[in-house]
């Protein structure tokens, strides 16, 4: 009793002199860059997207692909994280990845708990620092709820909270950083527009990470796991798709041309994708299908992310169309392979990711320039952009999940996985048989 | 009294239903199922994983009717439900020995 007194007096005095600390962050000095209304406008708006990208959006698109008995684990896995690493992101997460940099490294801590973080002008964008700081918290939310794709239906609860804390502060935060807070990749002059390699190359070779030590299913391969629920992925995908706009327009930063190259492009390479990803199994089974379509949506969406606002039209076209293709390709690989990235995050996200980035060094044209518009440079520092994120997203990830299998556990046990989330972890159901 | 039970295709339950009334039949009970016969399943395919899925959905149709009227259902149901290919379903027929409205507490035929 005493102890827990103690313990609270000790919490208040730290809340407070956070407060006192904000206070003093807000306060102006000498004379401030001009805020832009236009920009700060979209920018707003632009958050507001990328949150609807990850909820709803990515809920139900997971949610319809698993089996009814787990669909209320799977929205509240995006659900939580989406929750959680907003606070992460405030109390660490932005000043590790956006703070004065350290040696190239990492960001400094003059941001923890947003100290200093107010309504002043974000150098160089017109958009108070507030508004940088809640888009790119957005952008952090939705990487590390991507990953849970590939441990749908058999993740302890305790395990994913875990692993999305110590996920989001060490591998997202310096690699954010290193791209886009100033950090060694930036200063190489490594592109990714939206976050091909920061958000989907990071999430995908997680995931793949993830789908080798958690392994299989219960009965992968042996009884069927058909989706539950196509037209609440339908949903999902069409989710994603609106909030892919704020997503890659946004990431401009302002209410300016290159939102607007960045906007079409974004919609282009959507529709390239779903055509290719449907005709590509169209040609190889005999059908073409729904969830076909909707898959290459998110692979066209993914690819074109970090060539958003450097490509022109037509270069769009060319990522979509061969996103589609690639990563249908890559989810074939899975199922040769054998491994159980349960809703393809590795092959849509991770290999869409690396494709991205790889065709950004090719063609991009506005703003930078690629291999096709004379500048084999650009190609070489993406080829090493792509790989450093690959290898230091999947070993990253492998040490943590060890770690956390070590402490928590990763996995529900046999039978509550044969029971299903929603009643084991959750004690409820989606969908009651009596109405 | 007998109890009809039929296993149909879904599609056909509207259609069957129709010609049941048609006949003078006031009431039946249908339940969504599973299952397979002969026919048994089909192949789905999502993302390239294919599924072999043995459980056909169905809809089972139980109706209890006259000893008089059961020839002419019957056949009914058989004509309404039929499409000729594979997969269309089996009637079951069996006796019943009473029957009650909770209601009144009336019992026998008139009930139905």
């Amino acid at each position: 009793m005493k102890q827990s007194t103690v313990s609270f007096t000790w919490f208040l005095v730290v809340v407070l002199s956070f407060c006192c600390g904000l206070a003093d962050g807000w306060a102006q000095d000498g004379t401030p860059e001009a805020i832009d209304t236009g920009n700060t406008a979209w920018v707003l708006v632009s958050s507001a997207f990328v949150l609807c990208m990850t909820l709803p959006g990515l809920a139900l698109f997971y949610g319809g692909l698993v089996r009814s008995k787990n669909i209320l684990g799977t929205l509240m896995h995006t659900a939580i994280i989406l929750c959680l690493i907003s606070i992460v992101w405030v109390l660490v997460g932005y000043s590790l990845a956006f703070g004065t940099d350290v040696g190239g490294v990492i960001g400094g801590l003059e941001f923890i708990g947003l100290l200093g973080v107010g309504e002043e002008a974000y150098p160089g964008t017109g958009i108070p620092h507030l508004v940088f700081m809640v888009f790119q918290l957005m952008f952090a939310a939705i990487t590390v709820a991507l990953i849970t794709g590939s441990f749908a239906e058999r993740m302890k609860f305790t395990a994913l909270l875990l692993f999305a804390v110590l996920w989001s502060i060490f591998i997202y935060s310096p690699l954010a950083h290193w791209v886009w807070g100033g950090g060694w990749l930036a200063e190489m002059g490594a592109l990714d527009f939206a976050g091909g390699a920061v958000v989907h190359i990071s999430s995908g070779f997680a995931a793949l990470a993830c789908a080798l030590v958690l392994g299989k299913r219960r009965n992968y391969g042996v009884e069927p796991m058909p989706p539950h629920n196509l037209p609440m992925t339908v949903m999902g995908t069409g989710l994603l798709w609106f909030g892919w706009f704020g997503f890659n327009a946004g990431s401009a930063l302002g209410a300016n041309g290159g939102a607007a190259v960045a906007f079409v492009a974004t919609h282009i390479a959507a529709c390239a994708g779903g055509i290719s990803w449907m005709v590509a199994e169209w040609i190889r089974t005999g059908k073409p299908t729904m969830l076909g379509l909707a898959s290459g949506i998110i692979a066209g969406l993914a690819t074109v992310t970090p060539a958003a606002g450097f490509v022109a039209p037509l270069s769009a076209l060319v990522i979509g169309l061969v996103a589609g293709v690639i990563c249908y390709v890559a989810v074939l690989w899975k199922i040769k392979l054998g491994y159980d990235d349960s809703l393809d995050v590795v092959g849509i996200h991770g290999v869409g990711g690396f494709t991205g980035i790889l065709a950004t060094g090719l063609l991009a044209s506005v703003g930078a320039q690629g291999l096709f518009f004379g500048n084999p440079g650009q190609f070489k520092v993406q080829l090493i952009l792509a790989v450093v994120t690959v290898l230091f997203a999947f070993v990253g990830t492998y040490v943590i999940l060890k770690i956390v299998d070590l402490t928590v556990g990763l996995r529900v046990s046999s039978r509550d996985e044969e029971v299903g989330l929603d009643l084991s972890q959750h004690d409820e159901r989606a969908y009651s048989r009596w109405g | 009294m007998k109890r009809v039970e039929a296993i149909i295709k879904p599609f056909k339950l509207d259609e069957v239903k129709d010609a049941l009334i048609e006949l003078g039949i006031q009431g039946m009970t249908v339940t969504e199922v599973k299952g397979f016969g002969r026919q048994k399943g089909h192949k789905e395919t999502y993302r390239g994983t294919e599924y072999q899925i043995d459980f056909v959905p169905k809809v089972k149709m139980e109706l209890v009717v006259s000893d008089a009227l059961e020839p002419k259902v019957i056949e009914t149901l058989a004509r309404a439900a039929r499409t000729g290919s594979i997969g269309d379903g089996k009637i079951f027929v069996s006796d019943v020995n009473s029957v009650v409205r909770i209601r009144t507490g009336e019992t026998g035929e008139g009930v139905l």
